[in-house]
């Protein structure tokens, strides 16, 4: 072969890694910044639904003597205010996008690529939740200040909430890829979709703190997913969760990150021997 | 002899099509039992192709052109069949293969749409873990040899077609990649730009080496770039050798353009006039005929000028398709 044609130098592995995620992550922010008052309307929206819980909840609160289940008003604030910064957290490339991906062409562009195709939308998503970080500081401020939400969290609370905020991402991230594949072999996807959307609504502590939920459907929530991308986040800062217990729930995420990586290579070893690279 | 850089051998792709008659009978047929239908895109075909070489892989729509790229470059897992690229097998998409290979569809744009391809152009300095030195050198050398200058600077989407598809370039080859598929690099483009990629992608052949198969619907590319074609239809090669030979092999005739002293003369008899204008008419004649209609032509009219051409490219092409019909 002419020696030419031979291929520039490469960097380590590790270093390009670490490279990689700063200059994606990066590249998000340039691109989200392009559209500030898209993401500030996007964000509105979003603060839309726990302000609702929220209301109901406190008013609830307020006709049962100030408490829910030992829940007060400004326990139910500080939970739902929270609650906006774990959803922005834990937004990642959703399922249902995985077929406008394979439809637009994208994913050909990118399996072109010589990186696993996980790192793509998890270093763009992380990029993106600094510049949604900067947006919801007011947002938070505003909410605070209308609700007054009685938080008071230890510094160990408020080390292992920030920890398991990028958690939540993690295992949600990988069980949304998971559940995309299943757009390799249908395009009708979205009653899938929609079904775990309802259950993670359900048992993630989305909808109602699980400690709202009757017992077994709090035991059942420790077994499952969905607990670690919401619930979980939220109560180690809001809760006073013993030192185990914030110990066990890192631990749970690691746990389910892992699971959700697992399942994920198996399905994708599987999605790409069907797919058909229409749209590339 | 070298080792070839693509070797493709029996190579098939089927695709499985659902069907089904229209109206709502059929709809309901169709719950209970789904009818597929076997779409065979690329039947067991092979070739080599040789380091540095620039092949055009030609083929009306829906031949299997496009299909065979995507195998090669590892998009598409094949049904049986034989494919190694620069000794990889392709659908594996080993990190290795796809750092020395590249893959350009020009109806796709792989640059990031809202922000300046030079951010998209970054990204790709740390997805291919190129040394920073090797990658400016690299990028600047792109941007002057396919003329972008400042286009870098301006988000894509506010690129024209053309210019668009420049910076897709520069994006593709960053890393130098040893092998290139171009799957309709200028399609909707004007002739200038046409022109401008085509000399773009015989210099990066001339100064890396490296190998290209093109596909392509302007024969003009190929003419300018391809020594040799590889003619695709129904999925199967009709075709694989010199660009120069293919009108030898499928042309029934060729052409005499012949300026007359008289402009006047009738020439019906000698061949299927083509085209008159005045003293200057082309005509069409057998093959096995040119040389005795030519020296008929010479001895029975003053004739100025006479010369003997196979026909236009385009013409041979579609004449290997009406015979594979």
């Amino acid at each position: 072969m002419s020696s030419r044609a031979a291929s520039l130098p490469e960097e380590g592995r590790l270093r390009s890694l670490v490279d990689f995620y700063s200059t994606q992550m990066r590249t998000s922010v340039v691109a989200q910044l392009q559209y500030r008052a898209a993401n500030y309307f996007y964000m509105l929206g979003m603060v839309a639904e726990p302000v609702i819980y929220l209301v109901v909840w406190s008013t609830i609160a307020e006709q049962h003597g100030g408490a829910v289940n030992g829940i007060t008003a400004g326990q139910f604030a500080a939970y739902y205010i929270v609650w906006t910064l774990v959803r922005n957290m834990n937004i990642v490339f959703g399922a249902p996008f995985w077929e406008w991906r394979i439809r637009e062409g994208r994913l050909a562009g990118d399996l072109l690529r010589p990186l696993n195709i996980l790192h793509y939308d998890l270093a763009y998503f992380a990029g993106w939740k600094f510049v949604v970080v900067g947006l919801w500081l007011p947002i938070a401020v505003g909410l605070s200040a209308v609700f007054h939400p009685d938080l008071h969290p230890s510094a160990l609370e408020i080390v292992v909430f920030i920890i398991a905020i990028w958690g939540a991402y993690f295992v949600r991230s990988m069980f949304q890829a998971t559940l995309g594949m299943l757009n390799f072999w249908t395009t009708r996807g979205a009653a899938v979709f929609d079904l775990y959307m309802a259950t993670e609504m359900l048992l993630s502590g989305r909808l109602v703190p699980l400690a709202l939920m009757p017992g077994w459907v709090q035991t059942l929530a420790n077994f499952l997913p969905f607990k670690w991308t919401f619930g979980f986040p939220i109560e180690s800062l809001v809760s006073n969760l013993s030192t185990r217990s914030l110990l066990l729930g890192l631990g749970a995420q690691v746990m389910w990150t892992v699971i959700g990586y697992v399942l994920f290579t198996f399905a994708w070893r599987a999605a790409i021997k069907r797919f058909s690279a229409v749209g590339a | 002899m070298s080792e070839s850089v693509v070797h493709v051998s029996e190579l098939t792709k089927v695709f499985k099509v659902p069907e089904r008659e229209a109206g709502l009978r059929a709809a309901g047929k169709a719950l209970i039992r789904r009818k597929t239908r076997d779409v065979h895109a690329v039947e067991a075909i092979s070739f080599d192709i040789e380091p540095g070489e620039v092949v055009g892989f030609l083929g009306p729509n829906g031949a299997g052109k496009t299909t065979t790229l995507k195998m090669l470059a590892g998009l598409l897992y094949p049904t049986s069949g034989e494919a190694r690229v620069l000794g990889h097998i392709p659908s594996r998409r080993e990190k290795h293969y796809l750092r020395r290979m590249t893959m350009v569809m020009g109806n796709r744009n792989q640059l990031q749409w809202d922000i300046p391809a030079l951010d998209s152009f970054e990204l790709n300095r740390a997805i291919y873990r190129l040394r920073r030195e090797d990658y400016l050198a690299m990028r600047d050398e792109l941007v002057e040899l396919l003329d972008v200058g400042d286009l870098v600077r301006k988000p894509v989407r506010n690129l024209s077609l053309g210019e668009r598809m420049k910076v897709e370039i520069v994006g593709s080859l960053l890393h130098r990649p040893m092998v290139l598929f171009l799957d309709e690099p200028t399609i909707g483009l004007d002739v200038t730009m046409q022109k401008r990629i085509r000399t773009f992608v015989s210099e990066y052949n001339q100064r890396y080496g490296a190998t290209v198969l093109l596909t392509s619907h302007y024969m003009a590319d190929v003419e300018a770039l391809c020594k040799r074609v590889i003619v695709i239809h129904h999925g199967q090669i009709l075709f694989d050798g010199a660009l120069a030979n293919l009108a030898n092999e499928f042309a029934a005739y060729k052409t005499i353009g012949v300026l007359l002293e008289d402009g006047s003369a009738e020439l019906d008899s000698y061949g299927e006039v083509i085209s008159r204008d005045g003293d200057r008419a082309v005509l069409r004649v057998p093959k096995a005929e040119t040389s005795r209609v030519a020296a008929r032509l010479l001895s029975e009219h003053e004739v100025l000028d006479l010369t003997i051409e196979e026909p236009p490219i385009e013409d041979v092409i579609e004449m290997v398709f009406a015979q594979s019909r």
